[in-house]
């Protein structure tokens, strides 16, 4: 790209760009960036525009080529980015996934106060990560042989809980109740099966964590309390990981084999990484069955770091689940291609909906909201890095409209690793958390100085532009007072 | 002779470039490039080796192809490997012997995680010497 974005982005409002079909020859849809001015200003990155550019070249593609406030420069797709192709007629792409499919986050309520955490913080975080496997070569304490590990890829968090990692509740609450359908093992190969089996019930390396916060902002008590959000002050805690090294296998597999399909069915594409296949066509369907597998693998994960979770806050504070309240509020996956219907043009569509980085947001009404968020909307969980804030936000029927049901997933990497590493030191960064009150254990230093707050967006801007272009709506704020990293 | 690889930033990952006087040795080194992001390689012996043959549709593919294939060694196996003799390589097909020790957490430290491969920026250069580029997912 050689214009400066100023001069290519037409400003619908304060907080939507769109990226004329003009701009590239091969669009055929137009880009639509939801920023504000100043977010464009100080941390556009030429490399993400040029990728919703290229996302719009996807056949069968819907409306428009999205991207979220979060947006930054991914590999094919952009990260934060949205786009929706037909069913009947258009293509799937496993790199408008990504490689940690299922990438999500689950949001456990408790009824601890900040009171209570405080004095016990250190030990809290200490026993929560000695009694949940991270960091990268770690291993899982569940051992499962292949024939189980075929009943994660199909049942997903219910295997977990069958095997009395969790409560029933807590799959009425999870995205796709914890078990996509459609997961078929045979699609599934031998790669993915060896990465995934020590692997089940870890929570990785990178940018995943679990994160202990309190509420500090309410913005809508109502739907606060029907998540058991009730106070200032009380004490939650936020579970972000995804499919492990199954999932980038799989993913890794299929981009290859669609690589190929790509010539095949004579796609051209303006970025490898692209690779697609038409979604009724093999390739894309057994695409599909494979990711839904993974997808299953991660919400298992999550179900079992939730169970793990739960039993280390009983040790620490010496109370039962009863007297601890540990409930699960929602869990969200924030890489993902689903089947969905939505209206376009009047009629009735069956869209394949890639959220890369993005979180579904499905407004009140939604059949696939579950009852006790039915009023309100489905909650969306949005972390932010481990210095600043997480929030809790609703989906909305203006998302259903205008972004497929979705939203950004979080706030959006600004610096990279290495200029992050360079540039800060990791015992140098778990000192500035300790002075502003947060605890913090890592797995190696140096991913922690990654993992530094001067390396993301501030997520409250990203939240605020989300929640002004009506795409979710804010709920709670919470700020951390103790992560685990991996 | 200049340097083997350089790591290139990039906001959410990371980018290799490898040299070498010819594709074989790019190839190599393009491998621990990806192996010094794991972890150190002063601190790996080789007291191990293992055989990778692979076949693609070309030489771009073939580097992901090759380079996907020590992240999963490493991830299904443990395996850390430090040198890599690259016995054959044409334009679809890769036969290569990697040396290497497992994953002693008391003598390795480990560093990043690497997800993956991708085909983003992806290019094959034998315009000046020999020159790969690739991106990591990390």
């Amino acid at each position: 790209m050689s214009a400066p974005w100023k001069e290519i982005v037409r400003k619908i409002d304060d907080y939507r760009w769109e990226i004329p079909t003009s701009y590239k020859a091969g669009m055929l849809v137009p880009g639509l960036i939801f920023a504000s001015e100043a977010m464009l200003g100080h941390s556009w990155e030429e490399q993400a525009f040029e990728q919703v550019a290229n996302v719009a070249f996807l056949p069968g593609i819907v409306r428009n080529s999205l991207a979220m406030p979060d947006i930054h420069w991914g590999y094919g797709f952009p990260i934060g980015g949205v786009a929706a192709t037909r069913v009947r007629d258009g293509v799937v792409s496993p790199g408008g996934v990504g490689f940690d499919i299922n990438c999500g986050v689950r949001l456990v309520r408790t009824s601890l106060t900040e009171g209570e955490v405080r004095p016990k913080i250190e030990q809290l975080i200490n026993q929560l990560f000695v009694n949940i496997p991270s960091g990268l070569g770690s291993e899982g304490k569940i051992r499962v042989k292949e024939k189980e590990l075929e009943e994660v890829m199909v049942k997903g968090s219910r295997w977990a809980m069958e095997k009395g990692y969790g409560l029933p509740e807590d799959i009425i609450v999870t995205e796709e109740s914890g078990s996509m359908k459609g997961a078929n093992p045979d699609k599934v190969g031998s790669k993915a099966r060896k990465r995934g089996i020590p692997q089940l019930g870890t929570l990785g390396s990178g940018n995943h964590f679990l994160e202990v916060g309190v509420v500090d902002e309410l913005y809508d008590a109502g739907a606060a309390k029907a998540m058991g959000i009730e106070s200032l002050g009380q004490v939650l805690l936020l579970i972000h990981t995804g499919s492990r090294g199954f999932g980038h296998q799989i993913c890794t597999d299929y981009v290859a084999l669609l690589g190929e399909a790509v010539k095949r069915y004579g796609i051209s594409l303006p970025d490898r990484q692209l690779a697609c296949a038409p979604i009724s066509s093999p390739e894309g369907q057994d695409y599909l069955a494979a990711m839904s597998c993974a997808a299953n693998y991660a919400w298992a994960n999550r179900q079992f770091i939730l169970h793990w979770a739960r039993e280390s806050f009983s040790r620490v504070f010496g109370k039962s689940q009863e007297e601890l309240g540990m409930r699960q509020i929602y869990d969200v996956c924030h890489n993902i291609a689903k089947l969905e219907d939505y209206t376009i043009n009047g009629k009735k569509e069956k869209l394949c909906v890639h959220r890369k980085g993005a979180t579904r947001a499905f407004p009140a009404g939604h059949p696939d909201v579950p009852d006790v968020y039915r009023n309100f909307g489905q909650p969306v969980l949005i972390p932010g890095d481990m210095g600043r804030y997480s929030y809790v936000a609703l989906g909305t029927e203006a998302a259903m409209k205008e972004t497929f049901g979705s939203t950004c997933h979080g706030a959006g990497r600004v610096q990279s690793r290495g200029a992050a590493r360079r540039s800060l030191r990791g015992a140098d960064v778990a000192r500035v958390l300790a002075d502003r009150g947060i605890t913090v254990k890592a797995g190696s230093m140096a991913s922690l100085a990654e993992e530094a707050s001067e390396a993301y967006k501030d997520v409250s801007e990203v939240v605020d532009i989300t929640h002004k272009a009506g795409i979710s709506l804010k709920v709670a704020r919470t700020k951390p007072i103790g992560v685990v990293k991996g | 002779m200049g340097k083997d690889f350089e790591i290139l930033d990039h906001t959410a990952d990371v980018g290799v470039i490898a040299y070498g006087t010819d594709l074989n040795q790019a190839f190599a080194n393009a491998a621990r490039a990806l192996f010094s992001l794991i972890t150190e390689l002063d601190d790996v012996e080789e007291v191990l080796y293992r055989d990778i043959e692979l076949t693609a549709s070309d030489e771009e593919s073939l580097l992901v192809g090759w380079l996907n294939e020590l992240i999963y060694r490493f991830d299904a196996e443990g395996i850390l490997f430090k040198r890599f003799d690259i016995i054959q390589l044409n334009d679809t097909r890769l036969k290569a012997r990697s040396y290497g020790e497992k994953v002693d957490s008391s003598k390795h430290k480990l560093k990043t995680g690497v997800k993956a491969a991708t085909y983003h920026m992806l290019k094959v250069d034998k315009t000046d010497g020999y020159r790969v580029q690739v991106l990591l997912d990390i």
